[in-house]
């Protein structure tokens, strides 16, 4: 009931945050025109603004924009107007579906790809550093963690670059295409959150190690391997569970700073572009996307809270 | 200082108030006191360095020469110069000194996230003191509006609202104002527009203490003596709250910082001729060429960044572990 009740919700919120994004965007004094080549004639430009409809009011631009509007044509019938949403104001023959049909593969492989980077070296460093409490792979994992946690991407991305990009000459420095242009940047946006798991894993696996049950395992005399892995590790990886759902939105709708350093076109750099070029509909839809994103995942980690431990119940 | 030497460390007597035996615990975290006088040293340093340079400047014709070259505006003949004597962090694409650049863009940063942590501090306080102290269908309604925002990604909004004011300011100024002002309304833009998405959870926290607060006998007391909602929450509810506001308040600060960075490194936030340190490594990092490697400009910029959200993050554990404060 809980989860049907926030389900509903979603419809009317995406439809109050594209019209706030929607009149927002508008409010800004020059059109997505503006920066075109040639300095147009006053009536050539009134005729393009009447053609893509700025030059209407606000809100019948946003009713148009959901395709709510009806005119009349010469012949005098009244038409239903076409929705504007799908039309982009800056690439004339690119509709909207398509300019993110092009990028959301790209920042979606980018945001996966360092998810599981993120679980592939926290999980062992989390699991190591708490197992050998106190020798040099608890210091050294725990230092990773520490530093990698502080370090934001914007300076960590520069100087993996700078390393392997330009000084080694390991990989390519920009652009998305091969696997190989895949490493720089799932490394740089991985990084900080595989510290985050670490943390979370040694912090939970350290809670577990001293309690009954795991003296018990051992008292029957079970193996160390096995009372670690099959017992704590089973109680201690629950934190990372829960905490995977918003690093999943995190990683998805987060990766700005990546895209922008190594030239990677996904949803970030369109939304920094359409917002700059004022490409009204499309900052609007991604602004949309990335919320449908945030709140639907969101809802999937509350929901899989339920499912993981039945004691949380939501009313 | 006497109790100090015949105490035990880690045993805090029991008969200080409990603001002391805070302070207390804060004086044991050592890592959160070498974070605090880390601070205080980098506020120094930026707030000595350009008075030295302008005392330098009247000091002979080698303080003068000295003077010219350090100003975080000279342009010289020096480009790209490794870090070496002459300039402490090498020197930048127009031949500027480096260390002062650096200094200069601290400024900007660390000015960013105290005003900006200032505008979020007295948004969320309001919000969240009103909340809280109304009670009821009001305070279901405040809550329900921050959880909304919760859900939302705020980095998107800060970029169309920074692109959408600044294009209305700059008109705006074009008509009304003058042209002098067109630099420093980026600065204005961030300082409002970080702190407009950075107040959720304060308000939140701040509303859990009125709550608590609301119901206390103090309250009660003042009410029966005939103060009105304005003068209760004024004089007795929100002094009440401050010690858990400022803790949480320099957790604000580094994440305002980097969000300021972020934006800036995209070219939304500071403008040049200003810079702040994601501005810098933004410049260092359009100069990477495969011929030759200018480590400094980022390094540099880059170090004085994580120095410093290292320190605030460990400042406002260690200030949160001490008042036991919880989000």
């Amino acid at each position: 009931m809980y989860f049907l009740k926030r389900l509903l919700l979603v419809p009317p919120l995406l439809l109050l945050i594209s019209f706030l994004a929607f009149v927002l965007v508008h409010l800004a004094p020059g059109g997505p025109f503006d920066r075109d080549r040639g300095p147009a004639s006053p009536e050539i430009e009134r005729a393009i603004r009447a053609k893509y409809h700025l030059d209407e009011p606000v809100l019948k631009q946003y009713a148009r924009y959901l395709g709510l509007v009806w005119e009349k044509d010469p012949h005098g019938h009244w038409r239903h107007a076409p929705a504007s949403f799908d039309i982009s104001l800056k690439y004339r023959n690119h509709s909207v579906t398509a300019i993110i049909a092009q990028a959301l593969p790209v920042s979606a492989t980018l945001g996966f790809l360092a998810f599981g980077f993120a679980l592939g070296v926290g999980l062992p460093v989390g699991y190591f550093t708490s197992v050998r409490r106190g020798r040099w792979e608890d210091y050294a994992g725990s230092l990773f963690a520490l530093l990698v946690i502080c370090v934001p991407a914007l300076v960590v991305a520069p100087l993996l670059l700078m390393i392997f990009a330009i000084h080694w000459r390991l990989f390519p420095v920009a652009l998305w295409g091969s696997p190989w242009h895949a490493v720089l940047p799932t490394t740089a946006l991985g990084l900080y959150f595989s510290g985050r798991v670490a943390r979370l894993l040694q912090e939970g696996m350290l809670a577990v190690m001293p309690s009954e049950f795991i003296t018990a395992a051992r008292a029957k005399g079970l193996g160390e391997n096995a009372v670690l892995l099959k017992h704590a590790f089973r109680l201690a990886v629950l934190p990372v569970v829960s905490y995977s759902g918003p690093m999943l939105a995190d990683l998805l709708t987060g990766s700005f700073i990546i895209e922008s350093i190594f030239q990677i076109p996904g949803l970030g750099m369109q939304l920094i572009n359409s917002s700059l070029n004022s490409d009204y509909t499309v900052t609007v839809a991604l602004a949309l996307l990335y919320a449908l994103l945030l709140i639907l995942l969101n809802l999937l980690v509350d929901f899989a809270y339920v499912l993981l431990d039945r004691r949380v119940a939501y009313q | 200082m006497m109790e100090r030497t015949t105490t035990e460390p880690g045993v805090i007597p029991p008969s200080l108030s409990p603001n002391q035996r805070a302070w207390r615990r804060f004086a044991e975290n050592r890592r959160a006191v070498v974070s605090a006088w880390l601070l205080a040293g980098l506020v120094l340093v930026v707030v000595v360095w350009p008075v030295a340079l302008r005392l330098a400047g009247l000091a002979g014709h080698r303080g003068a020469e000295f003077a010219r070259n350090h100003q975080p505006d000279t342009l010289s003949e020096e480009q790209l110069q490794p870090p070496g004597l002459k300039h402490w962090f090498g020197t930048d694409m127009h031949g500027r000194d480096l260390y002062s650049r650096v200094l200069y863009g601290a400024q900007i940063s660390l000015l960013v996230g105290v005003v900006g942590a200032g505008v979020s501090l007295i948004i969320g306080v309001l919000w969240g003191a009103i909340a809280g102290y109304a009670g009821g269908r009001l305070d279901s309604l405040m809550m329900r509006f921050v959880d909304i925002l919760y859900s939302l990604p705020s980095i998107i909004f800060v970029i169309v609202l920074i692109t959408t004011l600044e294009s209305m300011f700059k008109r705006w100024l074009a008509t009304h104002g003058s042209p002098a002002l067109a630099g420093s309304v980026r600065l204005l833009l961030l300082f409002t527009g970080l702190g407009a998405v950075s107040w959720l959870t304060m308000a939140r926290i701040v509303r859990g203490q009125v709550l608590s607060l609301r119901g206390r006998a103090f309250v009660e007391a003042s009410r029966a003596l005939g103060a009105g909602p304005a003068r209760i929450l004024g004089r007795h509810i929100i002094p009440n709250t401050l010690g858990v506001v400022i803790v949480y308040l320099t957790l604000t600060v580094p994440a305002i910082i980097l969000y300021e960075s972020f934006l800036s490194y995209l070219g939304l936030g500071i403008q040049p001729p200003m810079a702040s340190w994601g501005s810098l490594i933004a410049e260092g990092a359009d100069q990477m060429n495969p011929i030759r490697i200018y480590w400094w400009l980022i390094v540099f910029p880059g170090g004085g960044l994580v120095t410093t959200l290292l320190a605030l993050n460990f400042l406002g554990d260690g200030l949160r572990d001490a008042w036991d404060v919880r989000g």
